[in-house]
């Protein structure tokens, strides 16, 4: 790993993100890093409070704006430089405290290292967690622990061998790189930039240089075959072809590499690569590139190159993880504009799967909600494909913020950690197309003699969903109609039996459940459907296809009061969940969202069962007028 | 070549692909830029990564200068060659404009004029109905810069609030805005001046003669060295000396001092920078020293 730096080397930039808990030494170990790489300039160092004997406040030194100052704590993001002869470095200095994790993510998203602080005399503490964590979740490729203070151990090794073993175990419970582990004092620079003779037990380097020589360039995924250019911008002279710009995220590029255009599909030949570096014919991470090919083809920003066997999908489902970055709380059924690599799109909240508690580092399952500075796994659904990989493969195309569009601020990043496209709903899978029966359905129908439809109750459990819809199936079918019941608790048995109760999963059921109606619909049967169904965002998916298919849809919401669910509650579930045996259930702890414009509205305490069925007979136009 | 070699990249195109992306994301994002260019050496360097970042087109948008009036004629005489020959759109926004026109008041013609120029710079950016400028501002300046975002929202009166700054995880930059409003851009934030003459270097940029050293009658005034100008007169007790110097900065002549130096080409005044011990605006920016906080105050009137 240790390559010692000739005068040819390129100097490398190291970015890392310092994390470490109030008062464990962060600003004056950084202060310390400054002042002993000598570039901590002397009218800055005026500017400083003296501290005790005269030397300078370190910690002062790298602390921010006015009214932080006044308040005595760091809370933003703060970029730090410096440079030896063998490297440059952008420290992004983030406060400790759960307050700020939303800080603390920023700063580390960039990272290419983290240095975790440790108070040797405390050892691990939860805000240690916290930011191992994080660490963790945004999978900074290296990381390096300083446990510090250990001048008021009296640089005992037995203590460093405890808080070193501490933190052993948290990064292989968290599944961190392996770590670099130095024993320091930072207000006396022990093993900071030079080698300590107060600890002649520590072999291993100081802390400066493990900073200069961790291989950064071995992070950078230059496989080609991973090739990932979002385009961003396309310069078109007058004469000349068009040149598409990007910022490379994975792979390398060079002239005659075949390349496939996402989302469209085109190949196309790369004719030419402006690297920007006269020195440099290839294109490698991270390079602002431009790039001409050989053929005519349409491509914009929010378009995407990629290798030809390793295209990403043009996902429309993401399964995320979070932070979330301001007062007002996500839930499900928000929308937000959500901006990937180059592109922009909507998105809805889906489902929130768990929420990780900064302040505890507790995780809780289904909650309502996500609040500032909290993480969770969140389910999105976007309106428009994005050309994502999970982060794990790529840290570009992998990321992604959400933006409110009424105040236009960043409210969350995320990582994504599955990408899937959506095979329903309007638009048509490109790899699959749809087989047209032989038979149209003006044929089927009429020799039927009906029309098929969908009839979808929704409504809390226990609100009489399936009472109304087998007294409609039965009162259907003996007068010659072929109707056939989709009940919810029957499905679960069969067509979606690998499913469970997370939102994430009623999301899919309602879609399953959707698109198999939608078949019996064309097939000119009436199909009924009983399902809770909470989501308006989750029924809307079942209404657009059957409106792209031209198929009639009618939404039933059987309304009851959760008090009288609970009281009739039938299969004793209400009773279960209130007793917290059952978790995420609807009207209890899972929302419920009424349909805004149902085709009918049952208040089911003043229409009984046979004044129900009527109503959406009524609804139903059952002659087939040929 | 290893395969290190192959991936192993300069720091300095490292930040030059950090930058292009940026002025591409907001060429892309917004509807009318403009680039801040004084002629010093960041904007020398900014308007550089603005034509790599779009060629081989023109310059998708005008390069604005607001001059204070007090300037040095060689930064001037360069600004307008260096402008002619690539051929860009230049505007000239002229705090002394902002003075006759009694936009601004000005007690003493000699004094600084960089408060002054917020005024100007605003009323420069209404005039051309601009909602994003790009600046050559770096965070390791002082310590108000440090924790300002590449892309610093402000509001329909050109203010900052450092407590409201958006997030910017990643490269992932937000830059929409409601109709007034405007964006601040720092394409160079993560530059250091050492990086700046470097990249200066790399490049093979040409700079206002200034920025080497040369004979000039100075006056020692407040710890630092003025030129005797037009706007500088010495004071009784002052002495003129005729030393040879260079500046670091280019600004109001008022304010801007001058260090001794024998450096005469980029690379002598790369070593002088790195033995250097003191910061580049504490050494020769007047105006910035009178106060910690001076930069911070300014900036939330709206200043770069
Ligand atoms: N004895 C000793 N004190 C330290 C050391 N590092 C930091 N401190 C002290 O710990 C206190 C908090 O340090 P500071 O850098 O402000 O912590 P931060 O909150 O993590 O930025 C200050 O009084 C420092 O002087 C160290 O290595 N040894």
């Amino acid at each position: 790993m240790v390559a010692t730096a000739t005068s040819a080397d390129p100097r490398e930039l190291l970015r890392l993100a310092t994390a470490g808990s109030v008062d464990d030494g962060k600003s004056t170990l950084i202060g310390r890093l400054l002042l002993d790489t000598k570039l901590l300039l002397s009218d800055q160092l005026a500017a400083v409070s003296q501290g005790k004997d005269g030397t300078p406040d370190l910690a002062a030194l790298t602390d921010g704006l006015r009214a932080e100052r006044e308040q005595g704590i760091t809370i933003d993001v703060a970029y730090r430089y410096f440079a030896t002869p063998r490297r440059t470095f952008i420290l992004a200095d983030t406060p400790g405290h759960e307050r700020y994790t939303r800080n603390m993510f920023t700063g580390a998203s960039t990272a290419d290292l983290a240095l975790v602080l440790i108070d040797a005399r405390a050892g691990v503490v939860t805000q240690t967690r916290r930011h191992a964590q994080i660490t963790a979740l945004l999978r900074i490729p290296h990381v390096v622990v300083a446990v510090n203070k250990m001048d008021l151990v009296d640089f005992s090794q037995a203590r460093f061998d405890e808080v070193a073993a501490q933190a052993r175990t948290l990064g292989e419970n968290l599944r961190l790189p392996e770590l670099d582990i130095v024993p320091i004092s930072a207000l006396d620079g022990d093993n900071v930039v030079d080698p300590s003779d107060r600890c002649p037990w520590y072999a291993g380097p100081p802390l400066l240089e493990i900073l200069e020589t961790v291989d950064v360039a071995a992070d950078r995924d230059t496989d080609q075959a991973h090739l990932r250019l979002p385009i961003q911008w396309v310069a078109r002279p007058q004469d000349g072809p068009r040149v598409y710009t990007g910022q490379l995220a994975a792979g390398t590029l060079n002239p005659g590499d075949e390349v496939v255009v996402v989302p469209s599909g085109a190949t196309t030949t790369v004719t030419s690569v402006e690297t920007l570096d006269p020195d440099r014919p290839m294109a490698v991470p991270p390079m602002s590139v431009g790039v001409t090919i050989a053929d005519d083809i349409d491509i914009g920003r929010g378009d995407l190159l990629a290798a030809p066997h390793s295209r990403p999908p043009a996902a429309r489902e993401l399964d995320t993880t979070i932070c979330w970055m301001t007062e007002q709380p996500l839930a499900p059924g928000r929308r937000y504009a959500l901006k990937h690599t180059t592109r922009t799109v909507r998105a809805t909240v889906q489902a929130i799967n768990d929420r990780w508690d900064p302040e505890t580092l507790e995780i809780f399952s289904d909650p309502s909600s996500l609040a500032l500075n909290d993480i969770g796994r969140v389910s999105l659904r976007t309106s428009s494909p994005v050309l994502a990989d999970p982060y794990r493969r790529n840290g570009v195309t992998g990321a992604f913020i959400l933006i409110d569009e009424h105040s236009n601020d960043t409210v969350g990043a995320g990582i994504i950690r599955e990408a899937r496209e959506v095979k329903a709903v309007i638009e048509k899978r490109r790899d699959v197309t749809w087989h047209p029966s032989a038979l149209d359905r003006a044929n089927r129908w009429r020799s039927l003699h009906q029309t098929g439809a969908t009839v979808w109750l929704t409504g809390l459990p226990a609100s009489g969903k399936s009472t109304i819809a087998v007294a409609l199936e039965r009162q259907l079918v003996s007068s010659g109609q072929a109707a056939y019941l989709l009940d919810g608790d029957n499905i679960r048995h069969g067509l979606s039996d690998d499913l469970g109760f997370a939102p994430g999963d009623r999301a899919e059921n309602v879609r399953r459940v959707g698109q198999v109606a939608r078949l019996f619909a064309d097939a000119g049967v009436i199909a009924l459907v009983s399902l809770v169904s909470p989501l308006r965002s989750d029924r809307e998916v079942p209404r657009q296809l059957h409106v792209a298919a031209e198929l009639p849809f009618i939404e039933v919401h059987v309304d009851t009061s959760v008090q009288e669910c609970a009281k009739r509650d039938p299969k004793g579930l209400y009773a279960r969940a209130r007793a917290g045996e059952l978790k995420g259930f609807t009207g209890v702890d899972a929302p419920y969202e009424a349909p805004q414009d149902p085709e009918i509205h049952l208040d089911t305490a003043e229409t009984d069962i046979t004044a129900a069925v009527a109503q959406i007979l009524d609804a139903l136009d059952l002659r087939h007028d040929a | 070549m290893t395969s290190t070699n192959l991936t192993s990249l300069d720091q300095l195109r490292v930040l030059e692909a950090e930058a292009v992306h940026i002025m591409r994301e907001v060429v892309a994002e917004l509807e009318r830029p403009v680039l801040l260019f004084s002629g010093g050496k960041d904007s020398i360097v900014l308007l550089r990564l603005a034509e790599k970042a779009f060629a081989p087109v023109a310059l998708p948008f005008p390069v604005l200068h607001v001059d204070t009036g007090h300037n040095f004629p060689e930064v001037l005489e360069f600004r307008d060659r260096r402008i002619a020959e690539a051929g860009h759109q230049l505007i000239v926004a002229s705090v002394q404009e902002s003075i006759d026109l009694g936009r601004v008041p000005e007690d003493d013609p000699t004094a600084s004029r960089n408060k002054l120029q917020t005024r100007t710079l605003l009323d420069a950016l209404e005039a051309g109905r601009f909602d994003a400028a790009f600046g050559g501002g770096r965070r390791d300046e002082e310590r108000a810069r440090a924790k300002e975002r590449v892309f610093s929202f402000r509001d329909e009166f050109g203010q900052w609030e450092p407590r409201a700054q958006r997030a910017e995880p990643w490269a992932l930059y937000n830059g929409r805005i409601r109709r007034g409003e405007q964006i601040r851009v720092f394409p160079m934030s993560n530059f250091t001046e050492l990086d700046v003459w470097s990249y200066l270097a790399l490049e093979k940029l040409e700079l206002p003669s200034i920025y080497f050293a040369h004979e000039r009658e100075v006056v020692q005034r407040d710890g630092m060295l003025l030129a005797v100008s037009s706007v500088v007169s010495p004071g009784e007790s002052e002495r003129v000396e005729k030393l040879s110097v260079r500046y670091r900065t280019v600004g109001d002549l008022t304010v801007t001092g001058a260090v001794r130096s024998a450096a005469t080409d980029v690379r002598a005044v790369i070593e002088e920078v790195k033995a250097s011990g003191i910061s580049e605006r504490g050494e020769t920016r007047g105006d910035d020293r009178t106060s910690e906080a001076a930069m911070e105050d300014r900036k939330r009137e709206g200043y770069f």
